[in-house]
């Protein structure tokens, strides 16, 4: 292993002509990456562009097939995650890796043992650190107890204990609230001014653009350029990513008439433990209405979704479909009348992964045609309109014949829009249907369910992305701790004013102070989609 | 070519667990001083067509066994319970076919109709345990197995006369009796007629798995309960469903040996079929073709095992031990073949998405699957 000795003024992380092949496909190809010390730089690329792989190579994960890579002027070669830390590069995965029951010390001191040893010492250390950077981090404190965001501060905590300057932040944000982004931005540039370089991942441009010294964007594995935030705007940078023209989720004309498809009347649900999780929920979507909620995760969506679809019973309320008490239905007898249903969490709900896509096809419409006769599946019929759906929904397979498991998550989402918009539903209830989805995807699947609201669906529409939110919805209300606390009207509203209600903050106070309203993920086009894809699987 | 490969995969991981399970018993065996080449001789020398008669009637039933367990298995429900399922049946079918309410055939199809509804009813317990109070199926198909085997020793006492050593129940009459078929010459026995259930069992398996709705809803929930609950399968009444079929598939393994040979229910009846069943299920991947080797299979191992003491002069008790470790070894085979297949598919995704361009329409053009 190379010395590692510091020439002033040269990068901190230098890559040139990066490639690294997995059987079958080139993940990265001629990537080439300088990285300015004391600064924070941003990877931004669409899911699958080649990101988390090239961070992998630089964290000596995996090894990379050619190119070199050049860390404070000295060229080193990595066989493992050890070998980079030796070299001062850390890395801050996603998902946390904290055990749970233990105390901050322990869980940071856990592995490198060596340093500082585990006691006082130790502790003093990770109390210098915490000072150093404003963690507010109490090293006694069991891990448990910790919020996300806290949780987060101890993954950095972890790497800067040992010795990390160089950090990768593999999309920080994605597990946390906007006022926790906020505190995270603070953190950032903190140790930013004390000398720390600063690796970001991400493909929310909003938050790259406000975050971020210098932005490279990736593009189906390799650098396709590198910008300053303040020259590009985000609308340039996302075209950037995906290599054309963006698609707009606004719909043109209003294509909302007067007969009611879902009536939702007083819904009340209360868990297990006697919360309630929904209360005096009413609302009505028309034929050819798109029906917008917005809210922060957990806030009673999921279940909504689920009461609707059948899935949950409610403990008191009604829902009707077409002026027909449909309360005491099951999920089966309400798919049957014509309700369709795009998941929040395609693996768990939507697919059959381990099913080929024709199977796929059937499931959810066991009981309709084409894909059953009578009490008999109908192979044919299902495999020519799992076809048809591959062929009208471009869903990127070999055949039909593939599993569910082996196709990417935009495609998979295809593939279940393009099932669940079979068979002419009334009603679709459509939650999170372009997360962790690419860009060109998004827009089909936007141009999907515009094509079908012209032809009179209903559509209830839970969404993380505001944008995607006003673009598509005829009406919008704002859900918060299981209640609807405001109504909006997409063609006036800002997403500064969503996201104020959305915290429980008052609109009219909002708008003006940045507060709560700077926490929400807005653009600068109210027509660009900002959050390209929230979901982390894709 | 692609079959071909497709067909290599299946076979892959129950070949190679077999070797496996031989390496492993051929090292016992050296361990202990006994001389693997003579058991292999043994083993591996053409069954005399009495053996082979032995065999089919042996996997037939073993057969039964494995369909009834993998019916709960491609649920994810775990049926334990087939060995009391069959015993009650069994003996239920006994006392009812002794009676002769009807004549004949009629007499026959009677009885085997009330074996599948007496198993059915006897997994039908756990079910409604499972359904209405969350009592895992495993926990109690186990307890149920403990008191089918004494509550049927009890009603026997009660109800059978003794016969020498044995209590039996009373004898079916003669013209309900299904003859043996005699399948191969100078045998001593004849191939259960009832061997026949086995065949019907196995395709009507095979059909209402694949082909029928009711088989996706038991699939679909088999391979993800979430993704089938949101796609309207009552889960509830699924589990009620599959388990009442698993029963009433165990009801029938004791029907080919009960009209064909024995004519009661004895004390001396075949035990273990039902927990055979399992490791057969297993072996066979739950698919009715699958199922039916890893029947022949168990069934010729345990054939080939009756010399071993005379012939080779080691216990025949090793031949289970072998069994148990094909068990086990083919667990991990599936698994890493399952992997290997897994990456093989996605590369072929990858391979043929390269090829169409990355701009390209990969869907409008349907490719070939190499995995």
């Amino acid at each position: 292993m190379t010395e590692t000795t510091k020439v002033a003024g040269a990068a901190a992380v230098s890559l040139s002509g990066i490639g690294k092949r997995f059987p079958g496909v080139i993940a990265n190809h001629d990537v080439s990456l300088e990285v300015r010390p004391g600064t924070v730089h941003a990877l931004v690329g669409e899911n699958g562009a080649g990101k988390s792989t090239l961070m992998k190579i630089l964290y000596g994960v995996q090894k990379p097939d050619e190119g070199t890579i050049v860390v404070n002027g000295a060229t080193v070669q990595f066989s493992s995650p050890s070998d980079a830390i030796k070299h001062g590069i850390g890395m801050v995965f996603q998902h946390f890796q904290l055990a749970d029951n233990l105390t901050v010390l322990e869980n940071v001191v856990l592995g490198a043992e060596k340093l500082h040893g585990i006691g006082d010492k130790a502790r003093a250390e990770v109390r210098r650190i915490s000072e150093a950077y404003r963690f507010e981090l109490d090293p006694d404190e069991l891990v448990e107890d910790l919020g996300v965001g806290e949780r987060q501060r101890v993954e950095i905590l972890k790497v800067l204990y040992r010795g990390a300057s160089i950090i990768i932040l593999d999309e920080p944000t994605a597990v946390l609230v906007p006022q926790e982004v906020d505190a995270l931005f603070d953190n950032l540039r903190e140790l930013k001014r004390e000398g720390n370089t600063l690796l970001f991942i991400s493909h929310k441009l909003d938050e790259v653009r406000a975050i971020a010294d210098d932005i490279t964007v990736l593009r189906r594995g390799t650098t396709v350029t590198t910008v300053k935030p303040d020259e590009v705007s985000q609308h340039q940078l996302a075209e950037l990513m995906v290599g054309e023209e963006l698609p707009s989720p606004s719909t043109a004309e209003s294509t909302v008439t007067d007969r009611e498809v879902l009536e939702v009347r007083d819904l009340q649900l209360t868990d297990s433990l006697g919360r309630a999780v929904l209360s005096d929920i009413s609302f009505k979507i028309h034929a050819g209405e798109v029906l917008g909620i917005a809210g922060v995760e957990g806030n009673g969506q999921t279940e909504l979704v689920e009461a609707v679809v059948g899935m949950v019973k409610p403990t008191s309320g009604t829902v009707e479909l077409s002026d027909e008490d449909v309360t005491s239905w099951g999920t089966r007898d309400r798919r049957e009348s014509g309700v369709g249903y795009i998941p929040e969490d395609r693996h768990r709900h939507g697919l059959l992964l381990d099913a080929p896509l024709w199977e796929n096809r059937i499931l959810g419409h066991q009981t309709r045609e084409p894909s059953v006769k009578g009490p008999w599946i109908n192979r044919d019929g299902a495999r020519k309109d799992a076809e048809r759906i591959v062929e009208q929904y471009d869903v990127r397979t070999p055949g039909i014949d593939t599993t569910a498991r082996a196709l990417s998550g935009g495609n998979q989402q295809k593939f279940i829009v393009g099932r669940e918009m079979s068979g002419e539903p009334k009603l679709l209830v459509a939650s999170h249907p372009t997360r962790g989805v690419d860009v060109g995807a998004q827009a089909a699947i936007w141009d999907h369910i515009r094509e079908a609201r012209r032809r009179g669906l209903a559509v209830l529409l839970i969404s993380a992305d505001l944008d995607e939110l006003i673009g598509l919805s005829d009406s919008l209300k704002v859900i918060l701790r299981g209640r609807f606390v405001g109504d909006f009207d997409p063609k006036t509203v800002t997403p500064q004013q969503l996201g104020a209600a959305m915290t429980g903050a008052q609109a009219t106070e909002a708008t003006g102070s940045g507060q709560q309203a700077g926490n929400v993920r807005r653009s600068d086009h109210g027509d660009g989609p900002t959050d390209l894809s929230t979901g982390g699987d894709a | 070519m692609n079959i071909l490969r497709r067909t290599a995969l299946v076979l892959a991981a129950p070949v190679l667990a077999i070797v496996v399970a031989g390496v492993l018993t051929s090292i016992v065996l050296l361990t202990v001083g006994d001389s693997p080449a003579a058991f292999w001789e043994t083993m591996l020398s053409w069954p005399e067509n009495r053996s082979l008669v032995n065999i089919i009637n042996e996997a037939s039933v073993l057969y039964l066994s494995g369909l009834a367990a993998a019916v709960g298995f491609r649920m994810n429900l775990f049926n334990i319970g087939v060995e009391g399922q069959y015993r009650v049946a069994t003996f239920a079918a006994a006392l009812f076919a002794a009676q002769a309410f009807l004549p004949g055939v009629l007499n026959t199809v009677a009885t085997i109709m009330v074996a599948m509804l007496a198993g059915a009813a006897w997994a039908g317990i756990a079910a409604v345990l499972r359904v209405t109070r969350g009592v895992s199926e495993v926990i109690s198909t186990i307890m149920l197995n403990a008191i089918a085997v004494s509550m049927v020793a009890y009603l026997l006492r009660k109800t059978g006369s003794r016969e020498g050593q044995t209590i039996v129940t009373d004898t079916i009459p003669e013209s309900s009796w299904v003859p043996g078929i005699p399948l191969l010459p100078d045998s001593v026995t004849d191939v259960y007629g009832l061997a026949i259930l086995a065949v019907i069992a196995g395709i009507a398996f095979s059909v209402v798995l694949n082909r029928t709705r009711f088989g996706f809803d038991l699939r679909a929930t088999g391979g993800s309960e979430s993704a089938a609950v949101a796609s309207g399968v009552n889960v509830k009444r699924m589990v009620i469903y599959s388990m009442l079929l698993s029963g009433a598939l165990a009801g029938l393994i004791g029907m080919p040996n009960l009209f064909g040979v024995s004519h009661n229910y004895g004390s001396t009846i075949q035990t273990g079929i039902g927990f055979a069943g399992i490791a057969v299920a297993l072996l066979g991947r739950n698919h009715p073709l699958g199922i039916a080797g890893g029947a022949l299979i168990f069934a010729y191992l345990s054939e080939q095992a009756n010399p071993l003491g005379i012939l080779a002069g080691i216990s025949p008790e090793i031949i289970a031990v072998m069994q148990g470790v094909v068990v086990l070894c083919v667990v991990i085979a599936y698994e890493v073949v399952r992997r290997y297949r897994d990456r093989l598919e996605q590369r072929s995704v990858a391979e043929a998405l390269d090829a169409s361009g990355p701009s390209g329409s990969g869907g409008s053009s349907t490719k070939e699957v190499t995995a």
